[in-house]
This record gives structure tokens, C-alpha cells and sequence, in this order.
């Protein structure tokens, strides 16, 4: 479903990686300051490689060679990040809806209101986001992202700045959307029992590197 | 003594033509402010800091020196303005229109300040998640920048339309002082100071101006309060 063959050079820091990723959901795990972040952000379009190829359900993405280098709102890859990013200007409704007016309707996958539900987000759709805990703030990030009907659904340490037991509020979220849900998925951290409670599937990365 | 209270109609005939000057050099310039301030926050370019330098050119300059340029560049016989009278026999110079123009160029570099700062104090993660959710840069722009910087916007169309009331050199240089058509508030001052007997109404005007000034400066306060509470940082 997603390829991935990139070379990427920074100052103190290079990415060299190929990997296939054909199962429902893939944890890529390692280090901070491994690679991870630079792999989501490669496939993302948010980084562009050196050299390589990105290929997302068939479509190829990014091919150095060939010059194709689709910008990140065409790609269609839903990203939550660490920090929610919500839009402070925006309540929490118009958050979730935001998404919407820029996907054709007939392309939209979720009703507002069944990822309302999931995520069981109905009582805060009125709350501005800074009326939110933190995670609140990822589960309406996570509704937002979904509702964008993403091909693939990319989360970058979505737990790391929630405490212990807000972690055990939201694993049972992204385990229900990881079960439920018919989207690929690459969940990204640093932290081993959190990945245990997602998937099995693991990818490992050290030093901008796979390692088997 | 009631008298002294109510505006006499040479003062209003002065106070709308100051406020219809004001209020069409701010919506001159709004655009183009927004999109020099965008550009000046957010691209590196050639020229750019040459193009920064020019815009904030008429914060340091004598005004009367801008006014010139544009006597030069829009006045019957000027470049600008001996095309526009030939072909469509349009003159700028010494009409209220020129009066815009000329606190136009005045006030442009404090709109262009604000705006930027603001611009600049966007979190550009959330314009990256806004491309993430398939939003196009122009509509990021629309939806998450522009909104997030409106403090900043508010602040800017307040210091233009102040600047505009304020505006005396350049106005004086390009478009002349004519009763009813270029002397705005700060000329018609300088014109009754210059007059025998001139002192009471002068002093009134000066009244207003002050009124005037300081009921702007509150009613920004109040703006960007509200603004800033609208996007989620009004928490004092």
C-alpha cells in the first residue's frame, strides 16, 4: 500500500530508508531524533528527499527522477500531530467541520456526526479549543483529521504530551479507530507499550535507518 | 455658550472631508498592505530588502519630500498625471482624491508594520495542518492566516486612518489647501493660526482633532481586545 524509498541529507543528519508497508496499521518506532518524524514528514510532503520515490495506495506521490512532487494538500494524508494544532479562532464544531469544504462531497467517507460518536466528542462541539484538556484537544485533532477522509492517517506521538492516565483515556480512541476504521495506518512513537497496545507490526528505525 | 458646542458648517464641510479622506485612503490600501505585509512576513525574494527600505522610506522622510515626488509624478505635467489628464482628462493634483493618495504613501509603511507582525506571529504549524486537512495555500491564507492576524490588521487600519487625519506635509506639497476640497482638519488649523482673529476657532479644531484621536485610539483597544479574545489569546 505505501512505498517508501528516500535520501535525505541534512546537516548532521541523514535519512536513507525503503520500506513497504502492507499491513492496516504499522507502528514505525525508534529513538528520538532517529528519523521517524523526517519519515512521516517525507511521506507527508512536508520534506522533500533528496532522491526516491513515494508511492501511497498506487499513486505515486513524490518520484525524484520523474520529477512528480504532489504538494501536501493534494495528497490526501491525514496527519495528527503531538501538539493538536487546533485552530484557536475556530470552536471546536468548526474545527471538525473545517476539513469538509475542501473534500467533494461524494469523496467524504464520515458524517460529522458518526465521528462525533466514535470519538465521543458531542459534549465539547460548542467549547473553544482553549476550553480543552489536552487530551480532548486529540481527540477533536483526530475527528478533524478523519473527517478529512484521508488515504492514509498518519499520527506522530500523539500521546507524548499527555500524562499516564490521560494516555489511558486515548489509547481505547485510537485502538477504536485502528479497528473500525478502514485507513491505513502509521502510528509513530518513541514509547514501547504504547505501540504493544496498537499493533504488532513494527518497524524499527535507528539513525535515519530500518533496522531489522 | 450653547453655541460653543455645536459645530459651525465650515467645520463640518472640514470634518467630512478629513473623515471621506481618511476612510478612502484606508480602503486604498488594505489590500495592498495585507499583501506586501504577507509577502515581507512569510518569502525571501531578491529585492527584498530594497522593497522594505522603500516602503518605510516615508517614515523617515520630511513629509513635504513624498509630496513633491508625487507633485512631480501625478501634476498636469508629471508623468503619471500627464497620461492620465491626455487620455482620460483625470488630474489627481489638487483635488481631495490627490489629498488620498498622498496620506496613502504616508500611511501605507505603519499599516504594512503591523500587518507583518502579526502575519509573522502565526503559528505556521497550524497553516501545515490546515494543508494537511486539503486546504489550498490561498485558502490557508484566507482560513488561518488572515483571521489569526486580525489584531494586527485592526491595529494597522487604525494607525493608517490616524495618519490620514493627521496628514499635513505631503497633503500640503501635492494637493495645495482649497477650502472644501484638499483642507482637511490639520491644514485648516495651520490656515486659521495663520489668521488674524483665528485663535478660538483653531483652538476648536484642535479640540476635535484631539477628540477625534483619542476616541480612534479607544475604540482600537476595544477592536483588538475582542479580536484577540476571538482567536484565543484574550485570556487578561
Amino acid at each position: 500500500m505505501i512505498e517508501v524509498n528516500a535520501k535525505l541529507k541534512r546537516q548532521d543528519f541523514e535519512l536513507d530508508v525503503s520500506l513497504a508497508l502492507d499491513q492496516h496499521v504499522t507502528a514505525i518506532f525508534g529513538p528520538s531524533g532517529s528519523g521517524k518524524s523526517t519519515l512521516l514528514n517525507v511521506i507527508a510532503g512536508i520534506s522533500k528527499p533528496d532522491r526516491g520515490r513515494v508511492v501511497v495506495n498506487g499513486e505515486t506521490v513524490f518520484d525524484h527522477e520523474k520529477r512528480i512532487n504532489k504538494p501536501i494538500h493534494q495528497r490526501r494524508i491525514g496527519l495528527v500531530f503531538q501538539d493538536a494544532r487546533l485552530f484557536p479562532h475556530l470552536n471546536v464544531e468548526h474545527n471538525l467541520r473545517y476539513p469538509l469544504k475542501f473534500i467533494p462531497a461524494h469523496e467524504q467517507q464520515f458524517h460529522l456526526r458518526d465521528i462525533v460518536n466514535l470519538l465521543e466528542i458531542e459534549p465539547l462541539l460548542k467549547r473553544t479549543t482553549h476550553q480543552l484538556s489536552g487530551g480532548e484537544k486529540q481527540r477533536v485533532a483526530l475527528g478533524r483529521t478523519l473527517l478529512s477522509s484521508p488515504r492514509l492517517l498518519m499520527l506522530d506521538e500523539p500521546l507524548a504530551s499527555l500524562d499516564e492516565s490521560l494516555k489511558s483515556q486515548i489509547l481505547p480512541f485510537l485502538k477504536k479507530v485502528a479497528d473500525e476504521i478502514n485507513i491505513p495506518m502509521i502510528y509513530i512513537s518513541h514509547s514501547k507499550d504504547e505501540i504493544m497496545q496498537i499493533t504488532n507490526n513494527v518497524v524499527y528505525i535507528n539513525a535515519g535507518k530500518i533496522v531489522d | 455658550m450653547l453655541e460653543f458646542f455645536s459645530f459651525t458648517p465650515a467645520e463640518i464641510t472640514i470634518l467630512l472631508l478629513s473623515l471621506k479622506v481618511a476612510v478612502c485612503c484606508v480602503i486604498l490600501i488594505i489590500s495592498p498592505a495585507i499583501a506586501v505585509a504577507w509577502l515581507l512576513a512569510r518569502k525571501s525574494f531578491l529585492g527584498k530588502s530594497l522593497l522594505d527600505s522603500l516602503i518605510h522610506l516615508p517614515l523617515v522622510l520630511p513629509p513635504v519630500v513624498p509630496g513633491y515626488l508625487l507633485l512631480l509624478l501625478f501634476g498636469n505635467s508629471g508623468l503619471i498625471g500627464k497620461f492620465l489628464n491626455e487620455h482620460f482628462g483625470f488630474s489627481i493634483a489638487f483635488t481631495w482624491m490627490g489629498a488620498v493618495v498622498a496620506s496613502a504613501v504616508m500611511a501605507f509603511p505603519l499599516m504594512v508594520r503591523s500587518i507583518r507582525l502579526a502575519i509573522s506571529h502565526v503559528d505556521r504549524r497550524l497553516e501545515l495542518a490546515a494543508q494537511s486537512l486539503g486546504a489550498r495555500p490561498i485558502s490557508v491564507f484566507f482560513t488561518v492566516t488572515l483571521p489569526l492576524s486580525m489584531p494586527g490588521i485592526i491595529t494597522g487600519l487604525i494607525l493608517a486612518f490616524s495618519r490620514s487625519m493627521g496628514e499635513f506635509g505631503a497633503t500640503i506639497t501635492f494637493v495645495g489647501n482649497i477650502e472644501s476640497e484638499t483642507r482637511t482638519l490639520p491644514l485648516a488649523i495651520y490656515s486659521l493660526t495663520q489668521t488674524p482673529d483665528g485663535d478660538l476657532a483653531a483652538l476648536r479644531l484642535v479640540i476635535i482633532s484631539m477628540t477625534l484621536a483619542l476616541g480612534a485610539l479607544m475604540i482600537s483597544d476595544r477592536l483588538e481586545r475582542k479580536a484577540s479574545q476571538q482567536i484565543g489569546h484574550g485570556h487578561d
